[in-house]
């Protein structure tokens, strides 16, 4: 039941992309419960995770940049 | 005369570094606008052309990036122009007045909603949007690219350790580190 806060950051980063199990979640919040720098660093991590699926963020993929880089080089 | 001239070799642009560093920012920029991906990349493409093109025009008065996003928002203009024109016209259209006969308070229907946010907070979003982008823009490579893939693009796990021939707790720590750095930067930019 017992974890160290390395391991409640590992948890609660898995978390924020949906892939801490259920065991590994009740784990967290106990220790939350318990230990206020990690239950800051939860908060923080999860406002961090509200914000980014707020931003609607793009990215193009590292083929479409290597094309682009490709694609510049010849022009420069 | 010659002194200025000195100067101005200082204010060099790297276009070889263009696509790592600005690529994505721009592309955010250009998705907001014309929300198509396909598009948007295009004129960022062009925008990095244009950019080549009218690099000794380059005084050095605004950061490159600055520049280039002056340039990226005379394309999203053409990029409008050109649609439009196509069309052949651009319409306007005056709804209220075919209505104007619905009886009732309709000078008070036309004042703004004093509690639809959404024109404000969408101008937030994408603010936000570019804020972040720059803090990932800061972060070293790997990182960076990690945290793209997995937020962003949203791959999983495993796709990522493939791909990048990693193993899961470096992935993770990677993340870490990545979200830690984030968080210290927008609370810097943003709050």
């Amino acid at each position: 039941m017992k974890i160290s806060c390395e391991e409640a950051a590992h948890i609660c980063n898995k978390s924020q992309y949906k892939e801490a199990g259920l065991w590994e979640i009740i784990k967290l919040k106990w220790h939350i419960f318990m230990c206020k720098t990690c239950a800051k660093f939860s908060k923080q991590n999860t406002t961090f995770t509200s914000l980014c699926d707020r931003a609607g963020l793009n990215v193009l993929t590292e083929t479409e940049k290597e094309e682009m880089k490709k694609d510049l080089e010849k022009h420069i | 005369m010659v002194l200025l001239e000195k100067n101005m070799v200082a204010y060099k642009l790297q276009p070889e570094n263009w696509v790592d560093q600005y690529a994505d920012y721009l592309f955010n920029y250009a998705v907001a606008r014309v929300s198509d991906a396909e598009i948007a990349k295009d004129l960022v493409q062009e925008t990095f052309y244009a950019g080549l093109n009218s690099a000794k025009n380059y005084k050095g008065d605004a950061a490159e990036r600055t520049w280039l996003i002056a340039i990226l928002k005379r394309k999203v203009i053409d990029y409008y122009r050109k649609i439009n024109s196509k069309k052949g016209k651009a319409e306007v259209r005056v709804n209220y007045s075919a209505a104007s006969d619905a009886e009732g308070d309709w000078l008070e229907e036309q004042v703004a909603d004093p509690f639809s946010k959404d024109g404000d907070s969408s101008i937030e979003n994408e603010e936000l949007g570019l804020a972040i982008q720059e803090c990932i823009s800061k972060l070293p490579k790997k990182q960076s690219l990690v945290f793209k893939m997995k937020t962003i693009q949203g791959m999983s796990t495993e796709d990522i350790c493939n791909e990048l021939g990693i193993n899961p707790s470096n992935l993770w720590v990677m993340i870490h580190r990545a979200r830690t750095a984030l968080m210290g930067c927008l609370n810097q930019n943003w709050f």
